[in-house]
């Protein structure tokens, strides 16, 4: 049935609250169940061996010792993978990720892999497989690796996007362009310029869940996986493409989820559980430590950016241009590309070019992490836009304001906005009260802006009204954030029921139709939709019922505040029939009453942001802290408002860390030097304030309630928010993330050096 | 392996010294269980010490202090009496990690872990602190400074356990104080970590420790730092002498954690620091 998905103004009754979470006492009593707390009869522990070399060819794996290790039921290397892609890259790539196919491209690079009847024997089998390298020479960043003499990691890469075509293979898999207008002739119309280059450190989301699974495969091609994951449908598909399995034998079931971020929409470690539970005809559960999850899971790209700015005296842009290097870890991605696509899109700049350089490295293939790309392209843009402020002598959101993008403005990827939120989050953030507060001794404030597209996606949704008129929702989309709170909320008020009597479950594989994966902010926005229009096929079947129930016309029947009136002269004695009186009935009327909707969700709003942060500079030792900090994002129309203003606070909580101190360190040879929480420095939560934070809601036009996605923006501001306070506390400006006190130190050093 | 959770001392030391595979002791456990789960260590015999009466309290008596083995950071955090005498001691202690790993994490076992950024360590050396090690041929006490020998390595020999720390009273007229400096807040480990000890006759500084963690192989005493210091009222001069000294006296690693050549800056800004401190303490008890 086609529904109308365009935005209607109305007054909520539910909407726009804080209710108890549904999944809230599982949670804090420790129920709930993640991804390692599942078991089945006769389970076997999964492990798998990893390359320690950053880059090398194997030669020989020898199991037979450990195969002899009683206990062990089953080793598999890439032999019991064998590739059934047809030439599909993408997902040829996700396998050879999975397991090396004959060479090891990062440190951590699986290479076997072992179940055995405990984790001890697993352990030790892992010891007795021999494995024959001979190590390669590596490259782990992302200049270095660009350059024409760089260790070379696959021959089949020919940077694409070039003309003519090269010849020769390259680390350097993609050059995308993009822009508008001519940004030389903009250049020559500028009174100042700023040009500055930039590096970002490679970061990982830093879920505290650890990857885990439990695969079990039968002889006769069915299959179960329960998984910790952002997209169960995604990761069905892809486990039964590189298993040979069809995708309805394959049924899996998503876990609670302990934080993904992007980093749980890949699969990783999957499809070897599966293999090994294939060859051992046992079920396996493969849970990851710690050391794994960092080595060889998704972290985000390290980059280095080049940024030119060009601006008259009247702080109109007259051009802008940036040059940005993406690294995708060892296997190619659109990362560059999406830096390019979300970098300038806060600004209407007449002349604007964008290139972006795609490059693979010796480290674990990058994958989404909350926003990809777009912090580290705002990092370096948002720096420049402050020096361009302080060089023409304007307040630096006045400069953002008089070049910032509206309605009808065109993003820099291609389409015009329609009503967006970046300006009004400026005029917001300049008026807040955070900006007149005072500052102590070593204190400054810096304010920065941040975009994100937003997705919607393929969503499939049921809604079944039980007897004693109580609503289950099963959605596909898997809860990263609250989204069973929001959903519940979302169909409670259009039945016209109270909060508590909807129960929101995520459907398995088997049971809904496709759902894309919890990614791009869509969540709440897609199945929101979707679970408004389910909704309203649950109301036209019970106004069908009351017709029967009354005798009268269907059409006599308006549905209101969750009951059925009829209305007109002719009934105007008959009382409302409730949704739980006609839900009582059903059995009478022809059965269950359901809604379902599955759709493509379109149109999702953009997400703007914009930040104000207080730091505070130690000019001995070069500790920065943020000594305050306040959010203030368009959330086009806030569901639950305790999640909305989580996500704004996770999300800045993230792009502090990222700034400050997170980072992944690799040694000479190419080995990471922190896989662990102890170095790799997420903040805890004495190194943050609290995180203030202010909503604004612009509806999105096409969904229904007006809602945008809220889960992404605010990671995009935080790490220039951080370094415009630095350079207005102690005057230096800090080109390269984390900045870390020993950088922050150094940099005051050339600061006194130079004076 | 077997896991072992003796009631006496005795016992310990007879389990410990039979044992011909790898045997550790367990007290919070906070570096040899994270070891063990990351599968660096692979213990055949772990005995447990906490459920030795004697190890687990903290005595006072006319001759200062004495901490049981077993005695957790929060516990020794929440003693009174010695928050009064060492708050020095106390803060380090309770640098460790964060309130959860307090809740088991040790000083002795912050000590035998031998990890040159421990933070208690400074502070204790500082302090004067012995440690009572006990073996199969009965009990010695050594200086807490001679107890580890390098990263990982201490001058136990197989058998024998250290079953408590001594501290002596802390006169009326000195004050203790340790400073470390990490990036984070909580959940880290000293990129540089001070322990000063002053004590002051008349106003000026009689008697002083200084000792260094985390910039040597072991935490380091330095005592130019502390000639610094003496016969001064930690002026500014002292305080940029002692600076240098202490600088002078780093011979750290570059690592992850900090640059060799910003350890050893920051080794001379967290003394200074740590000194006035320590100086205020040692002035106000008085």
């Amino acid at each position: 049935m086609a529904h109308d998905q365009s935005y209607k103004d109305r007054k909520f009754e539910v909407v726009g609250n804080r209710f108890k979470r549904p999944d809230g006492v599982e949670k804090v009593t420790g129920k709930a169940r993640y991804g390692a707390d599942t078991f089945a009869p006769g389970q076997l522990v999964g492990r798998i061996l990893r390359s320690p070399h950053a880059h090398a060819k194997i030669k020989k794996i020898n199991t037979a010792k450990a195969e002899k290790l009683p206990g062990v039921k089953a080793i598999i290397t890439s032999k019991d993978l064998p590739d059934l892609t047809n030439g599909d890259i993408g997902l040829q790539n996700i396998l050879e990720n999975c397991m090396a196919r004959g060479r090891a491209l990062y440190d951590g690079h699986a290479v076997a892999a072992v179940a055995a009847v405990d984790e001890q024997t697993a352990r030790k089998a892992l010891k007795l497989i021999e494995v024959e390298y001979k190590v390669l020479p590596h490259v782990t960043d992302v200049d270095e690796a660009m350059k024409p003499d760089a260790p070379l990691l696959h021959d089949w890469i020919f940077t694409s996007g070039v003309d003519p075509k090269p010849t020769k293979p390259s680390n350097i898999a993609g050059r995308t362009e993009m822009g508008n207008g001519d940004v030389e002739a903009g250049f020559k119309d500028a009174d100042v310029i700023v040009e500055k280059s930039f590096k970002t450190g490679q970061t990982h989301q830093g879920y505290i869940e650890p990857h885990a699974c439990l695969a079990s495969v039968n002889p006769d091609g069915s299959a179960e996986l329960w998984v910790t994951t952002q997209g169960h449908f995604s990761f069905r598909n892809t486990c039964a493409a590189l298993l040979g399995l069809d995708f309805a034998a394959l049924k899996t079931t998503s876990s609670e989820i302990g934080g993904g971020f992007g980093g749980k929409t890949h699969v990783w470690g999957e499809p070897v559980a599966l293999a090994l539970s294939r060859k051992a005809n046992r079920p396996v559960k493969l849970v990851m430590n710690r050391d794994e999850v960092f080595r060889a899971t998704g972290p985000t790209s390290s980059t280095s950016i080049d940024v030119k700015i060009g601006a008259k005296k009247n702080g109109t842009i007259t051009a802008a241009s940036a040059e940005l290097r993406y690294q995708g870890g060892a296997f190619p991605g659109p990362w560059a590309m999406l830096g390019c696509m979300t970098g300038f899109a806060c600004y209407d700049i007449k002349n604007m070019k964008a290139v972006g350089w795609d490059v693979v490295v010796n480290r674990p293939k990058s994958t989404a992490y909350r926003a990809p790309s777009a912090p580290m392209a705002a990092f370096a843009i948002e720096s420049t836009m402050d020096m361009v402020a302080k060089e023409i002598g304007m307040d630096s959101v006045d400069f953002r304001l008089k070049n910032v993008a509206r309605e009808g403005t065109r993003a820099p990827y291609g389409p015009i906005y329609g009503p967006i939120g970046i300006e009004p989050t400026l005029e917001a953030v300049r008026d807040h009260p955070h900006m007149k507060a005072k500052l102590k001794k070593n204190q400054a404030r810096g304010v920065a802006c941040g975009f994100w597209f937003n997705i919607g996606g393929q969503t499939c949704t049921d809604l079944n009204i039980g007897t004693d008129g109580t609503v289950n929702l099963t959605v596909g989309t898997v809860d990263v954030g609250g989204a069973r709170a929001s959903l519940a909320m979302i169909a409670a008020e259009e039945l016209g029921v109270p909060y508590d009597r909807v129960r929101v479950n995520i459907g398995d594989s088997a049971s809904l139709g496709h759902n894309d994966t919890t990614e791009g902010s869509r969540g709440t926005f897609s199945s929101g939709m979707a679970t408004i229009f389910a909704a309203r096929d649950a109301i036209d079947v019970m106004k069908e019922r009351a017709a029967k129930m009354w005798d009268i016309p269907v059409e006599d029947i308006v549905w209101e505040n969750g009951v059925a009136r009829a209305t007109g002269k002719k009934h105007g004695n008959l009382p409302t029939l409730s949704l739980k009186e006609i839900a009582a009935k059903s059995h009478n009327t022809g059965g269950p009453i359901a809604g379902h909707n599955e759709i493509t969700a379109d149109g999702a709003g953009n997400g703007f942001a914009s930040h104000i942060c207080d730091v505070e500079v130690d000019p001995e030792t070069g500790a920065a802290r943020v000594v305050r900090y306040t959010v203030v994002q368009d959330a086009g129309k806030a569901i639950h408002l305790d999640y909305v203003e989580g996500q704004f606070q996770g999300a800045a909580a993230q792009g502090i860390g990222w700034a400050l101190n997170e980072e992944y360190i690799y040694g000479e040879d190419g080995r990471l030097q922190n896989a662990g929480f102890l170095d790799y420095r997420i903040p805890v939560c004495s190194d943050l304030p609290f995180i203030d934070t202010k909503i604004l809601e612009i509806p999105n036009p096409n969904h229904p309630y007006g809602i945008r996605g809220v889960g992404e923006t605010s990671i995009v501001p935080p790490l220039a928010a951080v370094s415009n306070a630095i350079a207005n506390a102690v005057g230096v400006r800090m080109t390269q993330v984390p900045m870390s006190p020993q950088r922050v130190l150094a940099a005051l050093d050339d600061l006194d050096n130079a004076s | 392996m077997r896991y072992e959770s003796p009631t006496t001392i005795k016992e310990v030391v007879g389990l410990l010294k039979k044992e011909r595979g790898k045997a550790f002791v367990l007290a919070g456990g906070t570096d040899l269980l994270v070891g063990m789960k990351l599968g660096m260590i692979e213990p055949d015999l772990l005995v447990d010490i906490k459920h030795i009466p004697a190890m687990r309290t903290v005595k006072t008596s006319k001759t200062g202090f004495r901490i049981g083995a077993a005695v957790s950071c929060a516990e020794l955090g929440e003693h009174k009496a010695m928050k009064k005498a060492w708050p020095g001691v106390v803060e380090a202690a309770n640098l460790i990690g964060s309130d959860q790993v307090q809740g088991r994490c040790t000083v002795v076992g912050n000590l035998c872990n031998a990890s040159p950024a421990a933070d208690s360590v400074p502070a204790l050396i500082a302090a004067g602190a012995k440690a009572v090690i006990v073996g199969a041929d009965g009990r010695r006490t050594i200086a807490v400074e001679n107890i580890a020998t390098g990263p990982g390595k201490t001058c136990l020999k197989k058998g024998e356990v250290i079953e408590a720390i001594t501290l002596p009273n802390q006169t009326k007229t000195s004050g203790d104080a340790y400073l470390r400096f990490t990036p984070r807040t909580e959940m880290d480990i000293a990129v540089v970590g001070v322990g000063i000890n002053l004590t002051l006759e008349k106003g000026l500084v009689s008697k002083a420790r200084v000792v260094l963690g985390a910039v040597a192989p072991t935490a380091i005493t330095v005592p130019e730092a502390a000639e610094a210091l003496i016969g001064t009222k930690v002026d500014k001069k002292a305080l940029e002498n002692l600076a240098a000294a202490c600088s002078a006296a780093c011979r750290p690693i570059d690592d992850k954690r900090g640059s060799a050549e910003y350890r050893t800056r920051i080794a001379g800004v967290m003394a200074v620091r740590a000194a006035k401190i320590a100086f205020k303490r040692a002035g106000s008890a008085a």
